[in-house]
């Protein structure tokens, strides 16, 4: 139980602040991040019932910005699989960054922008371990006509839960504008700030970007409404985890295909077809002939969490798979995880047997999201 | 009278008699926050000191429980099957998770009295 390392850790602009709340800090993507303030289960609690305020500040926020909306979609569609030129303004997609052998180098958030001047923008959040990746790619692969800009320091974070709207629409009224997956600019309390529909927990909520300088008044602003706690990384994965959502670097990498992780929705319906993406045809194969392996979502038997790294067996005790992400879920009462099985045993219902330092636990796969996504379509 | 000994990585050991009932202390509860799951040793195994005996988890992390002394499980906290947060709450009181039949009285000299733990704690 060493303490946690905290020397060159990178800090968010809610740094004082998570400290003043009493945040644990940790190291996390080269960043000092609350992983907890009162307690995980508390604050996933808290979340799943009322609403939630996480710093994600970390994350990398990039636009991209060409003469017109076509030029900057396609340019990006040459990377990335989802339907990117499709997009209407104010609209935002789940989509991944591929290489050519068709593995995933990162999930992230393409968003077209609504607002007056912005034709030809397109903002891009990226994973705070792979926002430099990310952009180097970005730089070495896209014509050297369009314009790459990181705003590192700039602040976001997630307002989540099923009171996040309710408490937002105090000071705009973008909760009765938005669906999921939309987003626009907007002012609150004469700070600038752009507002996305969207989050990770699988609940309704927003996710808020602002200048680093603002940060700690929009933070202190949200946190102080009675329906709001802040949460930290302890809570939010095991969100995402019950939400069925992915975790870059556990449920996918750089050698795992998007067929195989269930993410064909981040691959334009068209596009699938077309192609003209990294790896097309390998993935078009996979999508042909079937993943030989797939990721399910399983629920284990008893209270013991079935972590990263636990392997997953036969009948006859020989390896078939293998755990990517594992938790207890405090919503679900139940162990969750994800793991890569032989595609044919990722069927619902299939029984399979993990094993937890030498025991084996029964698990079932269930469908995803364990928990009932409350995104909001308006 | 009982007696209750540290280790350096904040298991106790309340010894009264030949037993000693052993757990974790309220500082590593606090450490790794919500537990929800403790995988406790059979009535009956025996352990040499320093052996892995027990594996409490938490929302973030599994932490392997050392045995502080040589000697045989008597019983187990058959409650933290179901109420694994006993372990937060009353970490030296209904948290506790298991009783062991100690060898050796003499191996509890090396362990901390509770002045030292704390200032080991607060290290």
């Amino acid at each position: 139980m060493a303490g946690a390392q905290t020397e060159n850790l990178q800090t968010t602009p809610l740094n004082d602040t998570h400290i003043g709340w009493g945040g644990r800090m940790v190291g996390f993507a080269g960043y000092s991040m609350p992983v907890q303030y009162k307690g995980v289960i508390a604050e996933h609690e808290q979340t799943r019932s009322s609403a939630s305020l996480f710093d994600v500040s970390h994350m990398g926020q990039v636009i991209v910005t060409g003469p017109d909306h076509e030029t900057t979609a396609q340019a990006l569609e040459s990377l990335m699989p989802g339907d990117l030129v499709g997009l209407n303004p104010g609209e935002m997609r789940y989509t991944l960054l591929l290489n050519d052998e068709g593995g995933i180098e990162d999930d992230l958030i393409v968003t077209r922008p609504c607002e007056e001047g912005t034709d030809g923008v397109l903002m891009i959040v990226f994973n705070a371990g792979r926002k430099d990746h990310d952009v180097a790619i970005l730089r070495e692969k896209l014509d050297p006509s369009l314009k790459i800009e990181t705003f590192w320091d700039k602040a976001l974070m997630a307002l989540q839960g099923p009171k996040a709207a309710d408490v937002l629409a105090r000071y705009c009224d973008l909760p009765s504008k938005l669906s999921f997956m939309n987003a626009a600019a907007t002012t609150i309390e004469g700070m600038e700030v752009y507002v996305s529909r969207s989050g990770y927990t699988g609940e309704d909520g927003f996710e808020l970007s602002v200048a680093a300088d603002d940060a700690v008044k929009l933070a202190e602003l949200l946190v102080g409404n009675d329906e709001v706690e802040p949460a930290g990384l302890g809570a939010r994965d095991s969100l995402r985890l019950e939400a069925g959502l992915c975790l870059y670097g556990h449920d996918m990498d750089d050698k795992r295909d998007p067929i195989s992780a269930g993410l064909i929705f981040a691959i334009g319906k068209g596009r699938r077809v077309e192609g003209g993406f990294p790896g097309a045809s390998v993935i078009q194969k996979i999508i042909k002939d079937g993943a030989t392996q797939k990721r399910a979502g399983i629920r284990f038997e008893g209270r013991m969490p079935v972590r990263e790294g636990a392997e997953i067996v036969d009948a006859d005790g020989n390896k078939i798979g293998v755990v990517t992400s594992g938790t207890f879920g405090p919503t679900i009462g139940a162990p969750v995880a994800f793991g890569y099985v032989p595609a044919e045993l990722a069927k619902l219902g299939t029984e399979l047997t993990a094993m937890v330092r030498g025991k084996p636990v029964k698990g079932t796969v269930e469908k995803l999201p364990f928990t009932p996504a409350n995104y909001v379509r308006l | 009278m009982s007696d209750t000994r540290y280790t350096e990585d904040h298991e106790y050991i309340k010894v009264e008699g030949n037993t000693g009932t052993v757990g974790i202390s309220d500082y590593a509860q606090n450490q790794l926050g919500d537990v929800v799951f403790v995988d406790v040793p059979e009535v009956g195994a025996k352990f040499a000191k320093g052996d892995e005996v027990a594996v409490v988890e938490s929302v973030k992390a599994a932490s392997e429980i050392y045995a502080p002394v040589s000697g045989t499980v008597t019983a187990v906290n058959e409650k933290l099957a179901d109420e694994p947060g006993l372990v937060n709450s009353s970490p030296d009181g209904d948290g506790w998770f298991f009783k062991i039949e100690i060898d050796d009285a003499g191996e509890l000299d090396g362990l901390m009295n509770e002045d030292a733990y704390k200032a080991h704690a607060d290290a």
